[in-house]
């Protein structure tokens, strides 16, 4: 079957986490052979994805994780106070 | 990133024997995933920080709740997804597009935009600064219910039935949310990506 753009399109997240079934996946693939306009759609969304996946791109605030183990070691501290109290 | 899961289901046991400490151990690898669950909820670094604190503790002491029939992951991602939707609760009542909108309409255009002079991205232009400054916008500024698929599953890298469970969602609602928004996401990025020179070489850096 020849797909159109559009139907290409509307797969193309599937498609990326290979959700999509074999039949569709090769016709998928033959039109990307010679569609450049969604050869290019689907470079850009991956790339994105590449991206977003980054950790450079979602930074964590400075001196988060030293604040998040010191208030942690404060939680266990008192907690331990309570067990020895039972 | 992730420990096996003998090695975690062991140091959840130490810990709930008695070795308390460990617990910084067993922590640590999901320390940032905790974070970015909260920043996708209220976006705002302070709020964040607090509720990850928050969730974190909270899931110190109800550990022995953990049953060990979902992922630790899962369990903890929905402890801070919860914290997070309590401090939007609090900070801005019900007027949040997260809570407003529960589900995805039927309408609107989620067709990608065109890259008609443009084949792929050069690995030089991911480099670039502006690109992950427009990207990192552009999720904040994604409406809720797709900020938070798209966090979890594109981000934290969580599978489809581990999203949609830490969502309380359908495994349906979790696609048909992360199409849109990678769909929305490229239409935005794209006037980022036309501006660059062309590509020399692919970028294959995601196994899929």
């Amino acid at each position: 079957m020849k797909l159109e753009c559009k139907h290409v399109w509307e797969h193309i997240s599937e498609y990326i986490d290979g959700g999509v079934d074999a039949k569709l996946r090769e016709d998928i693939e033959r039109h990307l052979e010679h569609c450049e306009i969604c050869s290019a759609i689907l470079d850009s969304t991956r790339n994105i994805l590449i991206l977003t996946a980054d950790n450079r791109t979602f930074e964590l605030p400075v001196g988060y994780s030293e604040r998040l183990h010191k208030r942690l070691a404060k939680e266990l501290e008192s907690s331990e106070k309570d067990s020895k109290k039972d | 990133m992730e420990m096996t899961g003998t090695t975690e289901a062991g140091l959840i046991a130490r810990i709930l024997a008695g070795e308390k400490e460990l617990f910084h151990e067993l922590i640590r690898p999901y320390e940032r995933m905790v974070y970015v669950t909260l920043f996708s909820i209220v976006r705002n670094e302070t709020e964040a920080e607090d509720g990850a604190q928050e969730a974190i503790i909270s899931a110190y002491r109800h550990l022995a709740s953990f049953r060990g029939d979902a992922k630790f992951s899962t369990w903890l991602t929905t402890i801070a997804i919860n914290e997070g939707r309590k401090r939007l609760r609090r900070t801005k009542g019900a007027v949040e597009d997260s809570i407003e909108e529960k589900e995805e309409s039927h309408e609107g255009d989620y067709t990608p935009a065109p890259l008609t002079d443009w084949r792929e991205i050069p690995l030089e232009a991911l480099e670039r600064k502006e690109l992950r400054e427009a990207l990192r916008v552009a999720v904040t500024e994604l409406p809720g219910i797709y900020r938070q698929v798209f966090t979890l599953r594109d981000l934290e890298e969580l599978n489809i039935d581990e999203t949609a469970q830490a969502l309380g969602i359908t495994t349906g609602a979790v696609k048909v949310r992360l199409h849109r928004a990678r769909i929305m996401l490229q239409k935005r990025l794209v006037p980022y990506l036309k501006t660059t020179a062309p590509a020399r070489r692919r970028f294959f850096g995601r196994a899929l």
